[in-house]
């Protein structure tokens, strides 16, 4: 029987994915996959034949028949019919890294996950030793992915030269940026990959346990996630005196913030702590501890499999390797785009994304999740890199890029941004605490016309106050929004009480 | 379809006796009660902090701090709107309106007929597939005036059952 690959990610299911599958059983051999991240094409899915796989999306339940019809096994059927998944020009442009066997392999399968070099990497760890391995990863340039850009291979040096009676690896899966869902897409279509690269980094520092907390918000990457683990346990593959479990969360946003997670793993309100001490002196329960970002750690096999040198060599700057980059809100093609760091806003949001879904001119994008600047079309020449967008008082986050056309009201967006900080601020430091909340307040007096001037100019100072008083990015980087809605589109702000009343 | 059993301190204490070996098990408990009840009730807190040696203060402290824990049980059905700015990039302003006008709730409100409890979240992870809802679970995306209309419809509607082939369906 013709071997039809239908994902089964969340972003596929959300369109139908599920009734296509139904549509297709007893015709064909079905393969749930993960996404290849092209989610305006999805349901989209690959038919095997012997020249490779053809693609077809996106494909609707009631499409089935008249395909079938037309000879969709043989791939002969026109209809919706892409071709060469790899040559379409969004995957082609993408070097694909971390994010390698997503959408191709069953992510259920540890056999589909070896046949496409899985495991490698952690056999090459185990060869080079745990010095060897914390060496690789240095070398390789890789820095955080969840946003904060910290090299991977000091925090996994500090660690393992940190003494503890025990150590822990804690993955950061608590994605909860807006505009991102490359850690979902993962668990969902590669879970192996964060486990082998939990595991490296266990066998790198010397750690007996791994946590990886999921949001409460992600079931179906959950439940994949959770029966992967048990695959790999029961094969053996996660080695001597290591294991893993997976902890959900519960939809609070700071619980993202490292320290504020350790306290949540610990059980406890996900108040974030002082630093130092830095979590890999002191991090879960007292014990040296490594918090990586999910994208991090599944970058990590791929790097000792097939060497620093490769990895290290992609990218620009001090932004080294690979990138996946998330196309979002308003956008004609959205999905993942993995590619080396260098590309342009511009490129992204204009020429691989191809504007905006409405059509309608892009007037703002959000780079880096709620905490990130909104860019205007003048600062689309800026490339994807750590340094430039800091550079422009913007930040990368992990890789969300959020485009809005030109109906948005960016002084809405700014008040959404106070208004969001107000109601996940953790309380522990009174300039998030109160200033989001007054924040807030001063917005609402603008968008009613009133005293415009002086309390834009209460805003700014506000947001000065709360960018160097906060504790963490949360406090700290909410005034990134709000400012750049306020530099970059003042004509938003300038109401007047008559335009407030209509 | 949410089928939660009511409140018992009997099994209140089962439940947490499952989960109280963990380390760090205060939120497996939350989320286990959650599970069974289809709330934390207020009854709990004690057993939970006793569970714990913790003061029942510092658990009810943790229950509040989550949004993730209600103190009622749901509706029948449980619908989860993003909010956030990917979708509402898309719509999902309007798209909320329209639900709670249609469902006759607010936020964290239920429906008069108990149908449907309706809670806002902040990011699916379905950003590029917005505006985007989970149905008891279930992903649901690219929600418009349509969607909406054929979503509630089959929610609070008799047939339930066409929950699935209305929802299953690629949007026009």
């Amino acid at each position: 029987m013709t071997r039809v690959f239908v994902p089964r990610d969340a972003a596929a299911l959300a369109v139908g994915a599920d009734a296509v599958a139904a549509a297709l059983a007893g015709h064909a051999e079905i393969v749930r996959t993960g996404s290849r991240g092209l989610f305006w094409l999805e349901p989209m899915i690959e038919v095997e034949t012997p020249a490779g796989r053809i693609a077809y999306g996106p494909v609707a339940a009631a499409d089935v028949p008249g395909l079938l019809a037309d000879g969709l096994l043989d791939a002969t059927a026109q209809h919706l019919r892409l071709g060469v998944p790899g040559q379409i020009p969004f995957l082609a442009r993408q070097t694909r890294v971390t994010f390698a066997r997503c959408g191709i392999v069953d992510p259920l399968s540890l056999d589909d996950c070896r046949a496409h070099g899985g495991f490698q990497g952690l056999d090459r760890a185990r060869a080079l030793g745990p010095a060897g391995t914390v060496a690789e990863v240095l070398a390789s340039g890789l820095r955080g992915r969840g946003g904060a850009g910290f090299p991977t291979g000091i925090k996994w040096k500090t660690a393992a030269e940190a003494a503890g009676a025990r150590k822990y690896i804690v993955c950061n899966a608590d994605e909860g940026d807006s505009g991102t869902f490359a850690d979902r897409m993962l668990m969902e279509g590669d879970p192996f990959a964060l486990i082998e690269g939990m595991a490296i980094a266990a066998f790198a520092i010397g750690a007996s346990k791994g946590y990886v907390y999921t949001r409460s918000e992600y079931p179906h990457a959950i439940a994949t996630f959770d029966q992967a683990l048990a695959i790999a346990r029961a094969a053996g593959v996660l080695g001597p005196g290591f294991d893993i479990e997976q902890r959900t969360g519960a939809g609070a946003y700071v619980c993202g913030e490292e320290t504020s997670l350790l306290e949540s793993l610990e059980g406890r309100r996900g108040q974030v702590r002082a630093k130092p001490p830095l979590p890999a002196h002191k991090g879960l329960f007292g014990m040296p501890t490594v918090v990586n970002n999910l994208v991090t750690l599944a970058t990590v096999p791929a790097i000792l499999r097939d060497g620093a040198a490769g990895y290290q060599a992609l990218g620009m700057g001090r932004s080294r390797g690979t990138m996946p980059i998330q196309l979002a809100g308003n956008i004609r093609f959205g999905g993942l785009f993995e590619a080396g760091f260098g590309v342009t806003l511009g490129e992204l949001v204009n020429d691989i994304g191809g504007g905006t879904r409405s059509g309608r001119p892009a007037r703002a994008v959000q780079v880096g999740g709620p905490l990130g600047a909104y860019f205007p079309p003048s600062h689309f020449d800026t490339p994807f890199d750590y340094e430039a967008f800091a550079a422009r008082d913007g930040l990368i986050g992990h890789g969300g890029v959020v485009v809005f056309d030109d109906t948005v009201d960016m002084a809405r967006m700014a008040r959404f941004a106070m208004e969001f900080c107000a109601a996940e601020s953790c309380g522990k430091c009174t300039p998030c605490r109160i200033g989001s909340v007054r924040g807030t307040e001063t917005v609402d007096k603008i968008l009613h016309g009133q005293d415009v001037d002086k309390n834009l100019t209460l805003l700014r100072d506000l947001c000065h106050t709360m960018k160097f008083g906060s504790l963490c990015a949360l406090g700290g980087f909410i005034p990134y929004p709000v400012l750049s809605a306020m530099n970059f589109f003042p004509e938003d702000f300038q109401r007047t009480p008559a335009l407030a009343a209509e | 379809m949410s089928a939660h059993e009511p409140w018992s301190a009997e099994r209140a204490s089962t439940v947490i006796a499952s989960q109280v070996g963990l380390e760090g098990a205060a939120l497996p408990i939350l989320h286990e009660l959650q599970r069974v009840f289809g709330c934390v009730p207020l009854d709990a807190e004690p057993m939970v902090a006793s569970a714990l040696n913790l003061s029942r203060a510092e658990i009810h402290g943790i229950v509040t701090f989550y949004h993730e824990f209600r103190r009622n049980p749901p509706g029948r059905h449980v619908l989860r709107v993003c909010r956030a700015e990917a979708c509402q990039a898309v719509g999902a302003d309007a798209v909320c309106d329209r639900l709670r006008a249609a469902l006759g709730c607010d936020w964290h409100g239920t429906s008069p007929d108990g149908a449907v409890t309706l809670e806002p979240v902040f990011c699916l992870g379905l950003c590029a597939s917005g505006p985007a809802a989970l149905v008891d679970g279930a992903p649901v995306g690219r929600l418009d005036a349509a969607r909406v209309d054929a979503l509630v419809g089959a929610l609070v509607g008799a047939l339930v059952g066409a929950l699935a082939g209305t929802l299953a369906g690629a949007p026009a």
